[in-house]
Order: C-alpha cells, then structure tokens, then sequence
C-alpha cells in the first residue's frame, strides 16, 4: 500500500487533483443543499404549529416518511422516479431526450431528507421561544411576518444550532451516496482510481480521511459557532448541548 | 404458490407478482444484518465506553480516536474499505485463515455495521453514563460497593433508560442505513428492489420498498414507546 503512495499524488499518473475535485463536488453538493433542505424544513416546522389541520397532517406526514425511508431509496425515487414521470409527460408533447442532471437529483433528494431531520429541530427550537415574545412584538404593533423575522428568528438560531450542526453533520456523509447516481463525487473518484490502479485500500483510505477532515473541521466550527452565538446566555449546568 | 407471491396477487401489481420472493428475501437479509450487528454492536458499544470512562487514559485516547473515525466518515466509505480495501490482502487472509470471512459481502458488510454502529452506541452509553449523578456514585461507595457492583447495580440500570431513546434511533438509523449493503452486491431490501427495477423498470417497486422500511421503522418506534414507559413507570413526570 504504501509503496504505491505517489498513485494519489498530484504528479505524473497521481490521482491527487481527480480527488481534490472530487472533494469538491462533495462540499459543493452539502453546501447547495443546506439552504434549500433547512428553508424547507423550517417551512415544515411552521406547518407542524399551524391551526390549519390539513397542513399539521401534511408536516406529519412528510417527517415520518423521509425520516423512515433509507436516503438511498429517497435518492433512487427522485433520480429515476421523477426522471421517468417527467419523460413521459414530455414526450405526451413531443419533447424527448430529457434527463435530470445527477447534481440536481442529489440536492432535491438530500434536501427533502434534510428537511424531514431539520423540521424536528426547528419545532424544538420554535417550542423553547417564550409566548411572551410574540405578544411583545404584536404589542409593538409588528405584522405577524415581522414579528417572525426580527423577534422571533434571531433567537430560535441559538436554539436551533446543536441540532443544525448534527443536521449538516449527517448531510455531509450521506453526500457519499450521490456517487451511485454518477455525480463525480469523493467516493465516485476513489472507486474509479481504485478500479483503474488495483489499490482499493489505498483510495478508500484517502476518501475516508478527506471525508474525516471534513467532518473534524465541522466539528470545529460547530464548536466555535454554538460558543458565540450563546455569549450572554448563561448555560445552566454548565451543559448547553 | 409461496407465501411470498400473495402480496403481488392481491395489489394486483405485476412487478410484485415477479419478485414479491426476492423482496421478501431481501427484508430478510436487511433483518439479519441490523439485527445482529445492532446486537454486537451494543455489547461492544458499552465495553468501548466504559473503557473511555474508566480506563487508563491511552485506552481512552484509542476509543476515542475509533468513534471519531467511524461517526467522522460516511458508512458507505466504511463499507468499502473493508470489503475492496481489505479483501485487496487476499494473501494474508488466506494465511491466516480469515479469507472465507473477508471474501463474503455478507459478512463484510455485518463486520462493517457492528463496528460502526458499536461507535456511535460507544458514544450514547458515555453520554447517559455520564447523565448519572456524582451522588449516586458517591451513595454507593459510602455503602461500600466496589467499583464494579457500582456500575452493575446503580449506574447502568438508570444510564439505560438515559440511553433507551438513542439506542432505539440508532437502530433506526441502522436500518435505514443497511440499505448501502446493496452497493456490495448483496441482495438486501434494497438490493432486491433495485435488481426488479432494473429488470422491469416499473418504479411502484421503490414505493413498496419503500412501505416496508417505514413499516419496520414504525415498528420500532411504537416499540420503543411501550417500552419507554414501562421502563419508566416509576420516574415521577419529567
């Protein structure tokens, strides 16, 4: 294994600068994902409290689902399932050829998961804001939607945070699973090196460290970010996670 | 007519008619796995946090360098680290005698999931044993119970229901997660499922799969109600 270290060095046959991209492509996809699943989680969260029956049974509905279905099945449904219904429609039309790009498929399936995780989050984080807050700010003479975006949002972020780092923790991992719909990802990289070079140990090794330094950056910023964001808030027992 | 062609019959769905059989030998493979990796995972879970706890400190450093690793990187990486990355040492194993373990994806893939999942249970028992109360501890040694009849009789049995809640998530997430066992060639659940969809191209394929696994993920959680409250029926309401 290592007297073949050179194969992923950025030098003549080195398969350094494919990883790198491919590491690329991974923090591209997590990143592109992130906005998109925690806004339709947080638009989940607020269903789950609404009056309206209809749209509690929908958050319901939607939590348990794509809490209970694996991610790569998730994955395949839109990749192939969407692929297909949308092909037939078109073609109902005359338009053929058409196809979802992997990139695409990736973050709408990995953002519909996240935003099932990232719900039960938000509706912690909406629960621990005091009712008193909403009825200053209605007394203040604030919309209901100001009331939402510059009372109540600031707080629920410091709330929120442990369970969003854990959110973009898992993200960041299953972001792995892309590579079975062709996006050219870490792990995408490393099979293709390890089947051209007869070194799978030595690929995957590297795939998991680059994934490992991902996450240990996380971590570290997780850390950082939850320790700033909690200034002036005493944490009781010491404990704030 | 097998039991297993029935389902197909009734729903009237062709695709199940063809491969309601490997499905339901795939929920059984996927069964297998969580089942006896979960189990392994959780004796091995709660040695590794005890050791983290209560072990000398380079055995502390070493259980926590192994659950930083496993939580730090994806399963499916895991997965193939062992079953191509390994099985790259064919002579060795073959020396040592393991090569028929490390040849199999099965076995592979359970070798994979009982240590990734022994990681994170290694950090749930921490968590909840460290939820326990200084008190308690020093309750026990002033009635003198050694270390050891501490942990078993005063610890543990409250850590437990600190740990029952994440234990049952982990083994969800663990079902779920099984799925990628299917990317090793192994017929799984998901395995089947995409060996009928690949054949028939007939996509009501992933959303029967799709009702098995919420219907063992729903299991598990009415399960872990019941037994939640029953396992806390004398802690006054939170």
């Amino acid at each position: 294994m290592f007297s073949n270290l050179h194969l992923i060095g950025f030098g003549d046959g080195g398969w350094g600068w494919a990883l790198l991209q491919g590491a690329g492509v991974t923090i591209s996809i997590a990143l592109a994902t992130l906005p998109f699943g925690l806004a339709l989680g947080l638009a989940i969260a607020l269903m789950a409290r609404s009056r309206s029956a209809v749209a509690r049974w929908f958050a319901t509905v939607y939590t348990t689902v794509f809490r209970g279905i694996p991610e790569l099945l998730t994955l395949y449904i839109i990749y192939f399932g969407v692929q297909i219904l949308v092909q037939r429609g078109l073609e109902g039309v005359g338009i053929k050829g058409f196809s979802i790009h992997p990139f695409v498929a990736g973050m709408v399936a990995l953002g519909i998961v996240l935003a099932a995780f990232s719900s039960e989050v938000w509706v912690g984080a909406l629960n621990s804001i005091h009712k008193g807050q909403r009825e200053a700010g209605a007394a203040l003479g604030l919309s209901k939607a100001q009331i939402f975006r510059l009372v109540v949002f600031p707080q629920l972020m410091r709330v929120a945070l442990p369970g969003l780092g854990n959110n973009w923790m898992v993200l960041l991992k299953e972001t792995s699973l892309v590579s079975v719909i062709t996006l050219q990802d870490i792990m995408f990289i490393a099979q293709r090196g390890s089947s051209n070079t007869k070194e799978p140990l030595l690929f995957f090794a590297t795939a998991a460290m680059i994934y490992l330094a991902f996450s240990l950056v996380s971590w570290w910023f997780f850390e950082r970010l939850e320790r700033r964001s909690n200034r002036g808030h005493a944490a009781f027992g010491g404990q704030t996670r | 007519m097998r039991w297993c062609d029935h389902p197909g019959f009734w729903l009237g769905s062709e695709v199940l008619q063809n491969y309601g059989c490997r499905m339901a030998a795939g929920l059984g493979i996927t069964l297998q796995l969580v089942v006896i990796s979960v189990s392994l995972g959780c004796v091995a879970g709660l040695g590794l946090a005890l050791v983290r706890l209560y072990g000398p400190r380079w055995a502390g450093v070493m259980v926590g360098s192994y659950t930083t690793f496993f939580r730090g990187t994806p399963l499916l990486c895991q997965l193939f680290l062992v079953y191509y990355g390994l099985g790259q040492l064919r002579p060795f194993w073959q020396d040592v005698g393991l090569w028929w373990f490390f040849r199999e994806p099965f076995y592979c893939a359970l070798f994979t999931f009982t240590i990734n999942t022994a990681a994170y249970q290694a950090e749930v028992f921490r968590g909840a044993i460290q939820s326990i109360g200084r008190g308690q501890f020093e309750g026990a040694l002033a009635l003198g119970l050694h270390r050891w009849a501490t942990l078993r009789h005063v610890i543990l049995p409250q850590a437990m229901i600190v740990a029952l809640r994440p234990l049952g998530n982990e083994l969800i997430v663990m079902i779920k997660s099984s799925s990628v066992a299917s990317l090793v060639t192994l017929f799984d659940l998901m395995g089947a499922t995409r060996l009928a969809f690949s054949r028939s191209f007939d996509l009501s394929i992933y959303l029967y799969a799709a009702i098995l696994y919420l219907v063992m993920v729903e299991i598990i959680r009415r399960l872990w109600d019941v037994m939640e409250k029953r396992l806390t029926r004398h802690v006054v309401v939170r």
